[in-house]
């Protein structure tokens, strides 16, 4: 890896500046590095982090067959960093003008990383100092306990994507003036109500009093109520001590879990084992809004490499080189998906419908074609309004709130089917629908979602570990459940147990079925509990 | 395919058939006309379908704006070899975890018609996460599409085999292109060409002419060259030098008086010798009967593999391998593709492909010119009951024969299939244990299993 020459650097800097004019905003600084196909092999297993600790995997081909980026929240060959200067790799051969289209595209997702509050946890660190320090951190123990570190890391991994990023998120944004103490909360939210189940009038009586004291005292008004409190009721500081010290875990967050309170992990001889899994999931919490802005973000940037490309004064005369990749980047495939095509297309989309103001109710209530299609209030806030789009959406919310028909008509976009035809024995691939419910539908079911899977405590007895994975309609991989749970076993050092639901596909009718929703019908869903136990799995129905 | 086919199981039952087998067998006849066809190669998926499966995430950045390609892992790449890898997983298994390295798995990575086969040690990294391929039978998911057709209308079709998601990997079931076959079974194979060595290697017929030479300097060449032949040279002079009467007496000759022609000089030369080094003839035979269905075809045809990728790699040129299929009949194939991936059906009868063996040698008379080993992989099942034909062509063929190894993929009968009972009871076995091997692998064996078995073939 080497960084791009004086002449291209100027080049992004020419292009850093174009970008700002237009509204973009990044730091200042970046690093840009010309790889060869040697790096990428050793990069793209690293997520294109170049400091990330080493891992015997990373050696290895991965099988990453179906389900593969439901493994990982990344994808493995991402043109730049999320990192403090961010840092984009780049190939060395590539004429000026497409280099100018790249950094265009670049510094789009510089700015996103930078202004999406999804990433809002990673702006305040850069990710690769702290990722070699990490790795000195693994390599160290692995020089005193082996293959050990290596077991950890898989185990750890092996949960990595149960990992509480929203709950993380919600701790960064909760305004500090929303904020209670701790004292306070456990007064009114567990005391009173569990532990005193004092009736709601008294109760009610108990919250104004809190803001008379606030009121009457500013500052000194909590010490003052909770003086009265406790002369009421002496037991409180020893209660709320106790509940400080029993206090719930994350339960969403299986590893933040084991990190607390595993026994195991607890005892001196395997301490060394917890700093594994905070970088492991430190890792995992980085990339989360990574593969859940893919979309967005790849829109943003194809929007952007778009727009100033066509307005950049250095690059005239290579406008239909630029045409032929630009269209192999963003053109609709015939069948597939393509997040570029889709995210760029979606952000004219909107910019227009802002611009003419129909993203409002006024519009939305509008029954007749005719008006909707004259409908300009002629606001022009469409450049706004997309900057606030990028700000705070993610994939989900993007296409929730503006995939509508108007947009499927406007592309002439269908859900595409796929059955079999059993006399021929071909697969057809046909039209399935060209409602814009079904669209949406069909991309909220291929976007990234991890399993949710949490800890309840009422239910592990003597020491075991219960997990509850919600049911949404679909089954975890079976293979992989065996194994996963070794993992999570030796992490716990107890047995663990997972209630989750399983599909039995029921034989097909005598009289096939014509219509796909008779289809669907015969999926059976059974309840059942895993548990595992010295390594063995057991399986039994509820 | 023969006509007297049912009378099999027939003569068969007369002499005691357990029900088990007889299932089987009955199973094995019901497919005795069905076809070994090897699927047609790399049938183009239709480019506007082929986008269907192609999943939300897989476009990352370096790939689309042409920065880079998807950069290929080869096996010699391997920052660890493979010794290693092995190594670490069985002390994984010591440590009391499941093993977690797939050594030469064939694997169809599901892009479309692209997906090629790759032979490199493997690994998964197992999670909870949700199975995106639960649906009902018939229905192949949905994905997103552009166009003008109504709702309803088809628009576009594919074979069911050639369909990415659908078919598994490889062995009897078809897939994968030939050329990809050999360059990743080279690969493969020098990752293991430390670990064996052909057994029993005799000089045999020099007479073939290799790449594969040495260089020396045993060729003389009169004017320039690397060394100086003195006693050449000085044969030379003295031959001008009578030539030109300047030697008038034998008995007194004095040196310092010769003349030199530039010509007379003779020089040894490097130049290109051939090496021969003692020729292999390999005969893979392989059952594709009925009841070779599914794993054990797997793994007969994974150790093959991994022996003819170490042969490719280890001997070159030195080593040829013919490719035998039988089921009740014999019949060579002409690579290793075909051989790999034909499908199978039919009855069985292990004797008819000792019988190709022995006639292909006897025929072109390989016996003279080359050490011969033959390397068979079966599922045990013979309809020949007491091995009464296949034992005296097995007999015929270690008369010739420098090593015969066997490898029974067993259904789960733990040692008691025909093969492995009417070897042992020739006692050819214990007869002839430089000559005859037999591994019996159980169906679930996994790939380093498969490597033990191969050092047990050939060591």
């Amino acid at each position: 890896m080497e960084l791009i020459n004086q002449h291209t650097k100027r080049i992004m800097e020419g292009c850093k500046e174009r970008a700002r004019a237009a509204g973009l905003s990044f730091t200042d600084e970046s690093l840009e590095y010309i790889v060869t196909n040697r790096d990428l092999l050793e990069l793209s297993p690293k997520v294109m982090i170049p400091t990330l600790y080493d891992y015997w995997v990373h050696d290895v081909e991965v099988l990453r067959e179906r389900g593969k980026y439901e493994l990982y929240p990344n994808n493995p060959y991402e043109t730049v960093i999320n990192t403090r200067p961010p840092i984009s790799f780049y190939n060395d051969n590539n004429p000026d003008w497409l280099n100018v289209m790249i950094f265009y595209h670049v510094l789009a997702h510089i700015d996103f990383f930078q202004n999406n509050l999804y990433f809002r946890h990673t702006w305040d660190y850069d990710f690769t100092g702290q990722a070699l320090s990490d790795k000195r951190v693994i390599a160290r123990l692995r020089a005193e306990k082996g293959r050990w570190v290596d077991y950890v890391i898989e185990f750890a991994r092996g949960i990595d994507n149960l990992v509480d990023f929203h709950g993380e998120l919600a701790d960064l944004f909760t305004p500090p003036e929303a904020d209670c103490s701790s004292r306070l909360n456990y007064y009114f939210d567990l005391f009173l109500q569990s532990e005193k189940k004092i009736p709601v009038s008294e109760y009610i009586k108990e919250v104004n009093r809190y803001n008379e004291c606030l009121k009457t005292y500013g500052e000194l008004g909590e010490k003052t109520f909770f003086a009265e409190a406790e002369r009421r009721y002496p037991e409180l500081e020893a209660h709320f001590a106790r509940a400080m010290d029993t206090r719930p875990a994350k339960k969403r967050d299986l590893l933040r879990y084991l990190l607390d309170k595993s026994e195991f992990l607890a005892r001196d001889e395997n301490i060394w084992m917890r700093s594994i899994l905070e970088i492991v999931r430190k890792t995992s919490i980085f990339f989360q809004p990574q593969i859940r802005t893919k979309i967005l973000n790849e829109g943003w940037a194809s929007y952007w490499h778009e727009t100033l490309f066509l307005q950049d004064d250095r690059i005239k005369g290579h406008e239909v080189d630029f045409a032929r990749v630009h269209a192999g980047v963003t053109s609709m495939p015939r069948v597939g998906m393509n997040p570029y095509a889709l995210g760029m297309r979606l952000f004219t989309h909107i910019e227009e419908q802002a611009d003419k103001g129909r993203i409002s109710f006024d519009y939305q209530r509008l029954a007749n074609a005719d008006s909707r299609k004259q409908f300009n209030t002629g606001v022009s806030t469409g450049k706004d309004f997309i900057f606030k789009v990028r700000e705070n959406l993610s994939d989900y919310l993007f296409l929730k709130n503006y995939l509508d028909q108007d947009f499927i008509d406007r592309h002439k976009l269908f859900v595409a089917g796929k059955r079999l035809d059993q006399q021929r024995m071909v697969w057809q691939y046909y039209v399935k629908s060209r409602k814009a419910k079904d669209y949406l539908q069909m991309m909220q079911d291929s976007l990234y979602h991890p399993p949710v899977i949490s800890v309840d405590q009422t239910k592990g007895i003597e020491g075991s570990l219960y997990l509850i994975h919600k049911f949404e309609g679909k089954q975890l991989v079976q293979e992989y459940i065996a194994n996963t749970m070794v993992g999570i076993e030796y992490l716990w050092g107890g047995p663990v147990h997972l209630e989750t639901s399983e599909a039995q596909i029921l034989p097909a009718p005598a009289a096939p079925a014509k219509t796909d929703e008779a289809l669907e019908g015969e999926i059976a869903w059974q309840r059942v509990l895993y548990s595992m136990n010295g390594k063995v799995l057991s399986k039994k129905k509820f | 395919m023969r006509n007297d086919l049912p009378t099999y199981p027939e003569e068969l039952r007369a002499s005691g058939l357990d029900p088990e087998r007889e299932a089987r067998l009955r199973a094995e006849l019901a497919t005795a006309t069905d076809s070994h066809a090897v699927p047609a190669r790399d049938v183009p998926m239709d480019p506007d379908l082929a986008g269907f499966s192609r999943g939300l995430y897989e476009s990352g950045d370096l790939l689309v704006l042409r920065q880079a390609v998807t950069p290929y892992l080869s096996a010699a790449g391997l920052a660890k070899s493979l010794d290693e890898l092995l190594e670490r997983d069985r002390q994984r298994e010591q440590d009391g975890f499941p093993r977690k390295i797939q050594v030469g798995k064939l694997v169809k990575p599901g892009r479309g018609r692209k997906g090629k086969v790759v032979v490199v040690p493997t690994t998964v990294e197992e999670k909870f996460f949700h199975d995106p391929t639960v649906r009902p039978p018939g229905e192949g998911g949905t994905s997103g599409g552009t166009g003008d057709e109504q709702e309803g209308e088809v628009i576009g079709e594919q074979p069911v085999r050639d369909d990415g998601d659908q078919d598994g990997s490889g062995p009897g079931e078809g897939g994968g292109s030939n050329h990809e076959m050999e360059s990743s079974a080279y690969d493969l194979g020098k990752t293991l060409s430390e670990k064996f060595q052909l057994p029993n290697l005799k000089d045999k017929g020099k007479k073939r002419s290799f790449t594969r030479y040495t260089y020396d300097l045993t060729d003389k060449n009169r004017g320039f060259g690397q060394v100086l032949d003195k006693k050449a040279t000085l044969r030379k002079i003295v031959e001008t030098n009578i030539a030109l009467g300047n030697l008038p007496d034998v008995s007194d000759i004095d040196p310092t008086q010769f003349l030199i022609a530039p010509r007379d000089k003779v020089y040894r030369i490097l130049s290109r010798e051939k090496d021969y080094e003692p020729q292999a003839m390999l005969f893979f035979l392989r059952d594709y009967s009925g009841s070779m269905v599914g794993k054990v075809t797997d793994l007969i045809v994974s150790q093959h593999v991994l022996i003819y990728s170490w042969l490719l790699y280890q001997y070159g040129g030195q080593a040829e391998s013919r490719f035998i299929l039988h089921d009740t009949e014999a019949k060579e194939v002409p690579d290793f593709y075909t051989y790999y991936n034909s499908r199978v059906a039919g009855g069985t009868q292990v004797s008819s492909a000792y019988q190709l063996v022995n006639e292909i040698v006897a025929r072109e008379n390989l016996a003279k010119d080359y050490n011969i080993y033959v390397f068979q992989g079966t599922d045990g099942d013979d309809w020949d009951e007491a091995g009464s034909k296949a034992i005296p062509e097995l007999e015929k063929m270690l008369t010739y024969a420098s090593r015969v190894g066997v490898t029974i993929a067993e259904h789960g009968q733990m040692g008691t299939t025909t093969v492995a009972r009417y070897l042992n009871s020739s006692e050819l076995l214990s007869k002839k244990p430089d000559l005859l091997r037999l591994d019996v692998i159980q169906k679930d064996a996994d790939e380093s299993r498969l490597i033990e078995g191969i050092k047990r073939l050939i060591s």
